[in-house]
């Protein structure tokens, strides 16, 4: 299905389309305001949505204040990841009870009916499309996730409002949404408060039939361009790209790795809030009736023990641990996965607790490669 | 698991305030599971009934603080197939090992009017401080899952599954919102090992570090966003010093901030594990 970029309706037709969504049997996630931050929990209408705030987001430092219009998505993501809606932070693989002699399996259902993502960011369907690939991509897919991310009708606004620490732009993820959505909206100012619906794939047609709007005019084409392009403006940060996977390989002993393990708490925050970071742990349990059970939660490369073969950890050194998840989400993702496993949403540099920014060290990096000359091949494979 | 061959479980304490041991009766809906797959045979918060050692499991609460506790636990240790002890005073000396950043007698003089009765040692250590230590369970107090995941693990012959990483991984998993980025809210929680589910920061408060240093973790790194955060050197200090002052890690950052006012140079990160 062509993606069309046809209607337009203003907020109550929001407010209609996700009445649709909901008595259509989805649970419909999106973003709210608690705790001080915009997170996702459940939304039954506009109301519910981030009426009026804004949000001010530098490295290790994020607020939010209202101010007394009706914009609804005039911010940038907060802590909160779609990843947790289908690759839960804790879950039960199975259990096993013994009776009689006889062990018992069973697995918990996971099928909790389909959701609804009200208000994915342009980044954010680049990190839903990155984790399918590794959860569900490959020869050995995570059942679990492909129940939970089974039939997902995906709402994408896009962005017009990046964070000083937002750089989709670099990444080409965003501000624009190009692929992964049923619907995407832009929501515009200029002329009245409505948002611009393009449609990109029939379950996102069959819906929006069902909702009142008008076709878009020219006015309305020419404003989201202008929102994309303030929005492309305001960028708070550029990662440079070019030739990055391999000039991080090149610098696998490079002295800034050592500089700012003394800045970073190795607490893995950025890893929690990385909406692509996908590792796990899986222990195996038992209580005192007798049952066993193997749960699996999140886990970080940051944790000493995320590493521990026999013998030691293998990254033992807070440098050795930083190092692995710079490299990993873009240089070696590359090599697993081909493509960056960094949409830059921007997450992992306002949530570290010290600010340590990755287009930093990333620059750092490349800006002193050059005179110190190339560390030389360290065996990275070149598919 | 047959009556007749329950293993003994006992319990013992040193120098604390008996929480952790309390933790053990907290745990409401185990217990009479735990009294049929363990024989108490010797807990004084529960019972004057004693049955005499040796035991198979021993919970040891409380730091060693008296010349007659540095005996005592000798005999603990050797009627005790397995000694784990419970909690921060045991595992690191507790808020009693503040002494040990005092002169001789110093605290003693303080809170005694006649100090020359109380005799006490010099310092306030752990338990694996004098004696061979099984599994360390920390905590001020403890959490009783964990307890019960340590009971469960003796009982099935396997090893407890017991993070050694952050507060902040538990604040992510259960979904709280980070209290020093979004409000500036003092915490140690970067530099504190989980266990406790995150329990402050879901209801608004900084984490004060009462699980003790997580593994590898960057103290000076913390007490520089600390004071950054408008924070005081010499509450800065008694944050880190609350609860694992006996511990290295946390102890000698007490010890920077309060004789430099610095976050002071960063000298602990990557301990190897």
């Amino acid at each position: 299905m062509s993606v069309d970029d046809g209607a337009v309706f203003d907020s109550g037709g929001l407010d209609q389309l996700i009445g649709v969504l909901r008595s259509a049997g989805y649970r419909t996630i999106g973003p709210i305001v608690s705790d001080g931050a915009i997170v996702y929990g459940t939304v039954t209408g506009v109301n519910d949505l981030p009426v009026g705030w804004r949000d001010h987001q530098e490295p290790g430092r994020y607020r939010l204040e209202q101010v007394s219009d009706a914009h609804l998505f005039d911010w940038a993501v907060g802590p909160s990841t779609w990843k947790s809606e289908f690759f839960t932070a804790e879950e039960t693989v199975w259990q096993a009870s013994i009776a009689d002699g006889q062990v018992t399996f069973s697995e918990p259902d996971d099928d909790t009916g389909p959701v609804a993502v009200i208000g994915a960011r342009p980044c954010e369907l680049s990190a839903l499309a990155a984790l399918d690939r590794v959860l569900q991509g490959g020869a050995h897919p995570d059942d679990r996730y492909a129940v939970r991310r089974s039939g997902t009708f995906v709402v994408a606004v896009e962005c017009g409002a990046p964070a000083g620490t937002c750089f989709c732009s670099s990444m080409g993820t965003g501000p624009a949404a190009r692929a992964g959505f049923d619907l995407a909206l832009t929501e515009l100012f200029d002329g009245g408060h409505r948002f611009q619906v393009q449609v990109g794939s029939a379950a996102g047609a069959g819906v929006l039939a069902q909702v009142p709007h008008r076709s878009a005019g020219d006015g309305d084409r020419v404003a989201r361009q202008e929102t994309l392009a303030r929005a492309e403006a305001r960028m708070g940060r550029r990662l440079d790209t070019d030739d990055l996977p391999d000039l991080l390989a090149r610098n696998l002993d490079h002295p800034r790795w050592e500089e700012v393990a003394e800045r970073c708490l190795s607490c893995g925050n950025c890893t929690l809030v990385c909406p692509t970071c996908f590792c796990s742990d899986v222990k195996d349990a038992t209580d005192l009736a007798g049952t066993v059970e193997r749960q699996r939660r999140w886990a970080s490369c940051f944790d000493v023990e995320h590493s521990l073969l026999h013998g030691g950890p293998v990254r033992p050194t807070t440098a050795s641990r930083y190092r692995q998840w710079l490299t990993h989400k873009l240089s070696t993702w590359w090599d697993q996965f081909g493509e960056s496993g960094c949409v830059g949403c921007g997450r992992c540099i306002t949530w570290c607790p010290v600010g340590i920014d990755l287009t930093e060290e990333a620059a750092a990096i490349r800006t002193s490669a050059g005179a110190l000359g190339s560390v030389g091949s360290v065996g990275r494979r070149t598919s | 698991m047959t009556t007749t061959k329950r293993p003994t479980l006992a319990v013992w304490k040193f120098a604390s305030c008996d929480g952790c041991q309390l933790s053990l009766l907290d745990c409401t809906d185990e217990l009479l599971a735990l009294a049929g797959a363990m024989r108490i045979a010797h807990f004084n918060e529960l019972t004057r009934n004693k049955v005499d050692g040796p035991y198979d499991v021993s919970l040891v609460e409380g730091s060693i603080s008296t010349p007659a506790d540095a005996e005592r636990i000798r005999d603990v240790r050797r009627s005790s197939h397995r000694l784990i002890t419970i909690g921060a005073c045991a595992t690191a000396g507790g808020i009693q090992a503040l002494r040990n950043f005092a002169g001789d007698g110093e605290y003693a003089g303080a809170v005694y009017a006649h100090p020359e009765f109380v005799s006490t040692l010099s310092t306030s250590t752990p338990v694996s401080a004098h004696v061979a230590v099984d599994q360390e369970l920390q905590g001020c107090p403890i959490d009783r899952h964990q307890l019960l995941e340590v009971i469960t693990a003796e009982l099935a012959g396997r090893r407890p599954v017991l993070p050694t990483h952050t507060v902040c991984q538990q604040c992510k998993g259960r979904g709280t919102v980070c209290l020093p980025v979004a409000k500036g809210t003092p915490c140690l929680g970067p530099v504190t090992r989980a266990g406790c589910g995150a329990l402050c920061p879901s209801i608004g408060r900084g984490c004060f570090g009462c699980f003790g240093p997580s593994e590898g973790s960057n103290t000076g790194a913390l007490a520089g966003r600390l004071l950054d955060d408008g924070m005081a050197p010499v509450d800065a200090s008694a944050l880190f010093a609350t609860f694992y002052a006996g511990d290295p890690v946390f102890g000698d950052r007490a010890l920077a901030l309060a004789k430099t006012g610095e976050p002071a140079p960063v000298d602990d990160q990557d301990r190897p594990a």
